[in-house]
């Protein structure tokens, strides 16, 4: 697994989410209330609006164009919506933050 | 003709008694009733919700002005009744009014025990009986100071409770070993005195109070043992009497109450007493299900049913303090004869207790967990033989006959005659009986067809289940819509609460009122913030994070994830440099569109998230700010030009649209505002759809409201006419502090309105001076915190991670 450094756990606000830009399109990297940090697409399964402006409550986020809510966890859609975002792995050492590479790479090849 | 019926009070009991009067024997008296308070009849049970900020007085009256007009009562309100002639057969009110009756009902209560130390007339010494007192505590607790509440039973814990919500520093004195000693046993007494203190209420048991002193009001109160307690307030909750001083100047037969027979008459005739103030048996009574025995007695009685009569009850006490479980019924002392079965958790907090004669359950204690309270009830009423279930008796119904029970299945295992409501003697058969019989699906029906759940509440959840199993999923409980899945509390109760408890921020929200998720949701936390944003202007810091992406960013989000951008052109006004500006602007960062709103604004649309600080920074150097247009805030103010060029103006309705954006500008609301202000009635400005509306005239400013042009379509409401500008903006800016402090969150004005009544609202803002310039000033108060441009701020280094990726990765990383 090939680790990208992409920052520190401080530069996302506590629910709250950034962007990392990428070739293959924009990554939205989240933090919980309690520090947990997932990343995916920044791109709702729906309609394609950005996650990453969205709500964050739990672990997961509601879509700020319609309201779907994603699962930060799965990336699945929860409720009655059905759809799914791609999901990256993240690695958190001490404060500093890691996404996987290949799921990266995966995706352009 | 019909007979001539007076009614001295106007309480709880003799209302009850006119609702059964109007059924049984509807048009056969024409009545009078004489009310020493000044108003109607209000559900005194809910005097400690009110107290402690979780009711508003609305909520509990019983009988609103309407009722009273549509039975063609007579209500004199603020009359006290001083002399009754039983010879010529008149009252007389010290108004001066005198009506003769053929009938006459003394319903005059009870009035609260004065303990007689010195200085217990000093100003500041209160007694707890109506909204009055209820309303000078509310008044003497805003200053935060410290109360010293005399009487540790039933009433004066609901009083200490409710003035330490309001934020006073409480002690209570009381002069037995424990709390309610009437009620509880001394395990339980404990148990309550340290959840009382638990809350942060001081209680000193064996308290003998010596003196009430001050210089010309309340300080200190005295010990016999010497302590002083400094107070600016003493509440005293020591117990009631009956009021019966009048029926015994007019030579009516009285003992400790007026002497009544189980009809409810008196000696005299024509002459009935009911309520606190009436003897019967020997007995007095002060809780609700026996005076409302009396109701019903009295009311057979005078439609002609000479056989109804009333019998002793025992009835269950219950503590309304939120948060405290107590249950208390019948006879608990111990004795030679009595056998007891107690069970203890003291990590729990629970104790329970039953007192057996003759394997019969005489008397209960509940603390801490009461659902069984109402079937213990029930086997003590019947008289039912317990020998048989003894061993796991205590345990409650659901651990009778094996396994135990889901909760729906003990409810139904309840027999038909089991009381469900006790303020109401309602039992099981007639709530279900009434739900089949008139198909209700909803609780308010319920509690409109049998009073179950009318009014202390405590038995709502019985009732609730009562109709789950009835009809399924045809209970609609919706009567209060929770404000999302996180919570069953609506809207109102939630923004009632934070006030009440003085809850300053959302996990401190979520936490007291039991959020079932750790964080809320996309639905709740945004609320909470405008709560919590609305109610503490300076005191509560805006959690950017519970706000939505236009609010958060100050711009609006667009389909394609760009964001449109609308500067503030103050009442629609702007000129060559600004236009310029925006030209520059639109040219520098390649905007693909702008177009001009129906607010009068120019919107420029497709600006990348990345771009918006820069420019912003360009427009605020042209003197641009936000414009807001993103907002459940104050948006813009229309205007057509007025007496400044038009040739029918008839007023500056430019200036004065001008004048209300910059004063209002900045403010949070519920929902969008929109605004605007016509100068003459030709209404170019279209403000008669608006939130807000002013259409100028030769008199004046008409004030219009709760207009809509958007999902629905409604012209405005007329609030009033007013003569001057500067008091047409108090009334614009009082109405939108209402509306701020009452609406639920993305409730427009016109739907707001439709829930408190325009009625009410001209009433507040256009005949109560004094409430309207309150809000005014609370408005100018939240303005201090809320007028800061947020686009400036941005361009200064806020929340700079909002608009920058916090990494790129670049084709080298991603294909090594």
């Amino acid at each position: 697994m090939n680790w990208i450094a992409i920052g520190a756990l401080s530069d996302i606000p506590r629910r709250g989410a950034r962007c990392v830009t990428t070739p293959q399109g924009k990554v939205a990297v989240f933090r919980t209330q309690d520090d947990q940090v997932y990343a995916i697409d920044d791109h709702c399964p729906h309609k394609g609006g950005p996650l990453s402006q969205g709500i964050v409550h739990g672990t997961a986020v509601t879509c700020p164009l319609h309201n779907w809510v994603i699962s930060l966890e799965t990336g699945k859609a929860l409720g009655a919506d059905e759809g799914v975002v791609r999901t990256i792995p993240v690695k958190v050492e001490g404060e500093r933050l890691f996404l996987a590479l290949e799921a990266l790479a995966s995706r352009a090849a | 003709m019909s007979e001539r019926l007076v009614i001295i009070g106007n309480g709880m009991a003799p209302g009850r008694m006119l609702e059964h009067l109007l059924e049984q024997a509807p048009g056969r008296y024409a009545v009078t009733i004489f009310n020493a308070e000044p108003r109607v009849n209000y559900d005194r049970i809910m005097l400690s919700p009110v107290l402690s900020g979780e009711k508003a007085y609305e909520e509990i009256i019983i009988h609103g002005d309407g009722w009273y007009i549509a039975n063609n009562i007579t209500l004199y309100k603020g009359h006290k009744i001083t002399a009754i002639d039983r010879t010529a057969r008149t009252v007389t009110s010290d108004h001066g009014v005198t009506e003769p009756y053929d009938k006459l009902v003394i319903a005059t209560g009870s009035v609260p025990f004065i303990i007689p130390v010195p200085g217990h007339d000093l100003p500041g010494v209160l007694t707890y009986r109506d909204l009055d007192d209820v309303q000078a505590m509310m008044l003497a607790a805003q200053s935060r100071a410290k109360a010293v509440v005399i009487g540790g039973g039933l009433l004066g814990l609901e009083a200490a409770a409710g003035l330490n919500l309001q934020g006073m520093e409480v002690t209570v004195l009381h002069v037995n070993p424990t709390l309610m000693e009437r009620q509880l046993d001394p395990a339980a007494g404990y148990l309550l005195q340290r959840a009382i203190e638990e809350r942060g209420i001081k209680v000193i048991t064996k308290a003998n109070t010596k003196a009430i002193s001050g210089n010309g009001k309340v300080e200190q109160v005295e010990l016999a043992d010497g302590t002083i307690i400094p107070a600016t307030l003493v509440v005293m909750a020591v117990g009631i009497r009956p009021n019966a001083a009048l029926a015994k100047e007019a030579g009516i037969a009285v003992n400790r109450g007026i002497v009544v027979d189980a009809g409810m008459r008196s000696n005299d005739p024509g002459i009935y007493a009911l309520g606190e103030c009436a003897e019967v048996n020997g007995m007095v009574y002060g809780l609700v299900a026996p005076l409302y025995e009396m109701a019903r007695v009295a009311a057979s009685q005078l439609a002609g049913n000479e056989a109804a009569a009333f019998a002793h009850m025992d009835t269950p006490t219950k503590l309304k303090v939120t948060g405290i479980d107590l249950f208390s019924l019948g006879d608990f002392a111990e004795g030679e004869d009595r056998q007891e079965i107690v069970l203890r958790d003291a990590s729990a907090g629970v104790y329970k207790r039953l007192v057996l004669k003759d394997d019969r359950i005489i008397g209960t204690v509940l603390y801490g967990e009461t659902a069984d309270g109402a079937w213990f009830n029930d086997l003590k009423k019947k008289q039912t033989d317990i020998s048989q279930m003894r061993d796991t008796l205590i345990f409650g119904q659901s651990y009778q006959g094996g396994a135990p029970l889901d909760p729906m299945a003990a409810v139904a295992a309840l027999p038909d005659d089991a009381e469900i409501c006790g303020c109401n003697g309602v039992c099981k058969g007639k709530i279900t009986g009434a739900i089949a019989a008139k198909g209700l699906t909803s609780l308010d029906d319920v509690r409109a067809h049998t009073k179950a759940s009318a009014s202390c509440g405590s038995c709502t959840g019985l009732v609730e289940k009562l109709m789950v199993m009835s009809i399924g999923d045809k209970y609609n409980p919706a009567a209060v819509q929770p404000m999302c899945g996180c919570t069953t509390l609506g809207h109102d109760e939630v923004r009632r609460l934070i006030i009440a408890k003085r809850l300053k921020t959302i996990p401190s929200v979520m936490q007291e009122l039991e959020w079932t998720t750790s964080c809320g949701c996309a639905k709740c936390r945004p609320a909470l913030n405008y709560y919590l944003v609305c109610d503490w202007p300076d005191g509560y810091a805006d959690d950017y994070q519970s706000r939505f992406i236009n609010e958060r960013v100050h711009a609006n989000i667009q389909k394609d994830g760009t964001y449109s951008v609308v500067p503030r052109m103050w009442g629609g006004v702007t000129n060559a440099a600004e236009l310029r500006a925006i030209a520059d602007v639109v040219d520098k960062f390649e905007i693909p569109m702008v177009k001009v709103t129906g607010g009068q604004r120019i919107d420029m649309l497709g600006i990348r998230k990345e771009d918006l600080p820069a420019v912003w920074a360009d427009l605020g150097q042209a003197g641009f700010v936000s414009g807001h247009a993103y907002a459940k805030g104050l948006r813009t103010v229309k205007t057509c030009v007025g007496s400044d060029w038009c040739r029918f103006g008839t007023q500056d309705s430019t200036g004065f649209g001008v004048r209300i954006e910059k004063f209002m500008w900045g403010s949070w609301t519920p929902a969008k505002v929109k605004m605007a202000v016509s100068g003459c009635p030709r209404n170019c400005a279209e403000a008669t759809c608006k939130d807000v509306g002013v259409i100028c005239v030769d008199s004046g400013y008409e004030i219009h409201f709760a207009g809509a042009a958007g999902l629905d379509i409604k012209g405005t409401e007329v609030l009033g006419l007013v003569r001057t500008e500067d008091e047409a903006l108090e009334h614009i800016v009082a109405l939108t502090q209402m509306y701020r402090e009452q609406g639920r969150y993305l409730e427009r004005i016109y739907k707001w309105a439709k829930r408190i009544g325009i009625p009410e609202i001209k009433r507040q803002i256009m005949e109560d001076g004094e409430k309207r310039k309150a809000y005014y000033e609370r408005f100018v108060f939240s303005q201090k915190f809320a007028q800061v441009d947020p686009w400036s701020e941005r361009v200064s280094g806020k929340d700079k991670h909002e608009f920058q990726p916090m990494a790129s990765v670049g084709f080298a990383q991603a294909a090594e």
